[in-house]
């Protein structure tokens, strides 16, 4: 059995699917930052996969799209988890449910 | 030249003993042949696998790992080290290991199981992967894969994972902060360590760590030479991130029991103590390759076998750690911060622009080796220069008031250094 | 592609990367999930060697497992008395469903569709990831570094207390 570009691909879609349950389901600020993560890296091989199997006159494109999403994902980790600290400390909790002062 | 076949190391011979990979590829070729296909891929990592601890591993963890080690420190401290057990307390690593396995292993009732039984597994295993890259010969290589620079600095990030875990599963106050402590340290060293390896793969044009060595046999000259800054930043950055002892804070005895090692025992502990020096060696196996040539010794490769040259320059390499073992004093944790902050990484960028320059002057006037040797010197003298401006800028005193890490905080352990200046202390 | 190995790697790869993502959803414990997160992101990893991307492979390495989770880690960490529970909101239910048909759509389109690929590998080597880098994608890649600058220092503005500062103007 020969592994196609459609199993990559499933593989991919599969985690991206996880990843949005999991960041949408999770109540710590940090499980839902996880999931992102997860989502980023379905997103990633997905883009990788394309690089390498599908017909362009420039395959590198896809690895370098990669690239700026490694680094937007490490911008993004650290300025979300600097984030939960700062609320930590305000609040005691990082608890998306209970930061709900806008709801009075 | 009356033996051919001890001179030609291209000709492929498996009976040239210098290149010990000949050997292997002939058991490998028979083997395709006579077992059904794919069970040589499983044949070939397993060859590999004995090959390389055999020749390497073992022998330099027991006789020199662990025996060398202890003898040197103990000339260095004025008394004798191992000289019990066997000729000249040469058994000592073994009766050390038996020792060990007798123990007990015990696991705190409070302990998270699971998470504290993977931590040593997950420790020992980048070990093994690590030597998979360094080439130990013209052929003699496990993996001779393009980025293999990059391959080693990822899989050496795993072993902070594994220290992290054996640290937080512990459930024990000293295990988190040693845990935390590598956590924290590794971070900061992988910046500079980053940094100066950068300037070394600029200047040589590759990632892969066998197209170095030839770089270096080519111009015959060691990168040590011509980049004296980017060497010196490695090995203090690799001591820092290995916790060898003038920068082991994650396991200062003086402070926090034994960091993140206070809960294990038995052969548990004793993975860790072992694979902490399979690490110094294979970061000294690294150095050696990427600063001091390899396996290539301005043409005595071709008389010698080159598996011994590298290693004997790796034990020349791993002396460096024992010598800055037993001669330095551990460091405060908010000192060594300090120091991986503001003073490794401003001089690693001033080497990478130095090396950037002269880079682009060496391709575009297309110059020769004798321009690498006034590189060299150049570069020597910009070392020595920048070590000492860089110190005297940052004011080249000890601290007077030093802020207290942040992470004290959290231990409750806080001294606001407002009500220290006011001279009530603690 | 074919062959034994690359089959077996790819199944084997896949195991674990979706096993290991299934952990992350379904511990209890906080750290376990961190745990497993890294695990999901070496999978990736060796996926990325599967498909010939060696460099972003072991960027990879470096920057989700040697980075992005020892971060996670901190901040679990540095947030104690927040629990390290991984539980899950009122609004679980109706999130899982819909990633549920969103993979169930995804999976459906891709069988659906007749991919025109290669039959080849196309030869890239990271000196070609590096000439597109610095060459056709110049402008995008410094704007990532302005933009990493730009995080470091939020973040460490986000996570300095006012406590801390006033010590700092006083050192």
């Amino acid at each position: 059995m020969n592994v196609g570009i459609e199993h990559f691909l499933v593989v991919g879609a599969i985690l991206f699917a996880m990843g949005l349950g999991v960041a949408l389901s999770k109540r710590n600020a940090i499980g839902v930052l996880m999931g992102v993560e997860l989502m980023l890296n379905a997103v990633n091989l997905t883009l990788i996969t394309f690089s390498r199997f599908s017909v362009s006159d420039r395959p590198v494109s896809g690895q370098t799209f990669v690239v700026f999403v490694i680094t937007v994902a490490a911008a993004e980790a650290a300025v979300a988890l600097a984030l939960a600290v700062s609320v930590y400390r305000n609040r005691d909790t990082v608890d998306v449910d209970r930061l709900d002062l806008l709801k009075s | 030249m009356a033996l051919p076949f001890l001179v030609d190391g291209a000709s492929g011979n498996w009976y040239d003993i210098r290149d010990l990979s000949n050997i292997s590829r002939l058991i490998l070729e028979n083997a395709d042949k006579v077992l059904p296909q794919g069970i040589v891929y499983v044949l070939a990592p397993l060859i590999g696998f004995v090959a390389s601890f055999l020749i390497f591993v073992l022998p330099s963890q027991l006789i020199v790992g662990v025996y060398g080690e202890r003898k040197i420190i103990g000339r260095m401290q004025s008394r004798y080290g191992p000289n019990r057990v066997g000729p000249f307390g040469l058994l000592q690593p073994i009766a050390d290991a038996i020792k060990l396995m007798q123990k007990e292993a015990l696991t705190p009732t409070s302990a998270d199981r699971a998470v504290m039984y993977i931590a040593p597994i997950v420790f020992v295993a980048p070990c093994v992967l690590l030597f998979a890259v360094i080439p130990f010969g013209p052929r003699m290589i496990l993996a001779n894969i393009p980025v293999g620079l990059l391959y080693f600095l990822a899989i050496s990030s795993l072993p902070v994972l594994a220290a992290f875990m054996a640290g937080w599963s512990a459930n024990n106050k000293y295990s988190l902060f040693g845990a935390m402590r590598i956590v924290a340290m590794t971070i900061s060293y992988e910046v500079p360590l980053v940094l100066a390896l950068l300037g070394v793969v600029l200047f040589t044009g590759t990632l892969s760590l066998q197209d170095m060595v030839f770089w270096t046999k080519e111009h015959h000259i060691w990168l040590v030479l011509l980049q004296p800054l980017a060497f010196v930043i490695y090995f203090i950055c690799v001591s820092a991130e290995l916790n060898r002892t003038p920068t082991d804070i994650a396991e200062a005895e003086s402070e926090i029991v034994a960091g993140y090692l206070t809960e294990y025992s038995g052969m548990k502990w004793g993975l860790f103590y072992g694979m902490d020096i399979g690490y110094a060696l294979a970061a000294a196996a690294f150095g050696a390759t990427v600063f001091l040539g390899g396996w290539s010794m301005f043409g005595l490769d071709r008389w010698f076998p080159p598996w011994l040259i590298i290693i004997g320059k790796t034990h020349l390499f791993y002396f460096l750690f024992i010598w800055t073992r037993g001669t330095l004093p551990r460091l405060r944790s908010d000192q060594l911060m300090t120091f991986a902050w503001k003073f490794m990484l401003p001089v690693a960028l001033a080497n990478l622009f130095v090396v950037a320059t002269e880079r682009i002057i060496w391709v575009k006037g297309d110059l020769n080796d004798v321009a690498l040797y006034g590189f060299a010197v150049l570069n020597i003298a910009i070392a020595a220069a920048v070590i000492v401006a860089w110190s005297r800028f940052l004011g080249y005193r000890p601290e007077r008031n030093p802020l207290k890490p942040r992470m004290m905080k959290e231990a409750r352990g806080y001294v606001p250094v407002v009500a220290a200046a006011k001279g009530d202390g603690r | 592609m074919d062959g034994f190995g690359v089959t077996a790697a790819f199944w084997v790869l896949a195991a674990l990367t979706l096993v290991s993502a299934g952990g992350v959803m379904a511990s209890r414990n906080l750290l376990h999930a961190v745990l497993f997160l890294i695990v999901t992101f070496i999978g990736i990893a060796g996926f990325f060697v599967l498909l010939s991307a060696d460099f972003i492979a072991m960027a990879q390495v470096i920057i989700y497992v040697g980075a992005i989770a020892v971060l996670v880690l901190f901040a679990v960490l540095l947030t104690p008395r927040a629990g390290r529970d991984n539980g899950e909101t009122k609004m679980a239910a109706p999130a899982w469903l819909l990633a549920v048909c969103l993979a169930a759509v995804f999976i459906f389109v891709i069988q659906d569709t007749n991919w025109h690929v290669l039959s080849t590998s196309p030869d890239l080597s990271a000196f070609d990831l590096g000439e597109a880098l610095l060459g056709t994608w110049v402008l995008p890649f410094e704007i990532a570094s302005v933009l990493l600058t730009a995080a470091l220092v939020g973040s460490i503005m986000l996570a300095r207390t006012p406590q801390e500062e006033a010590e700092d103007a006083l050192a």
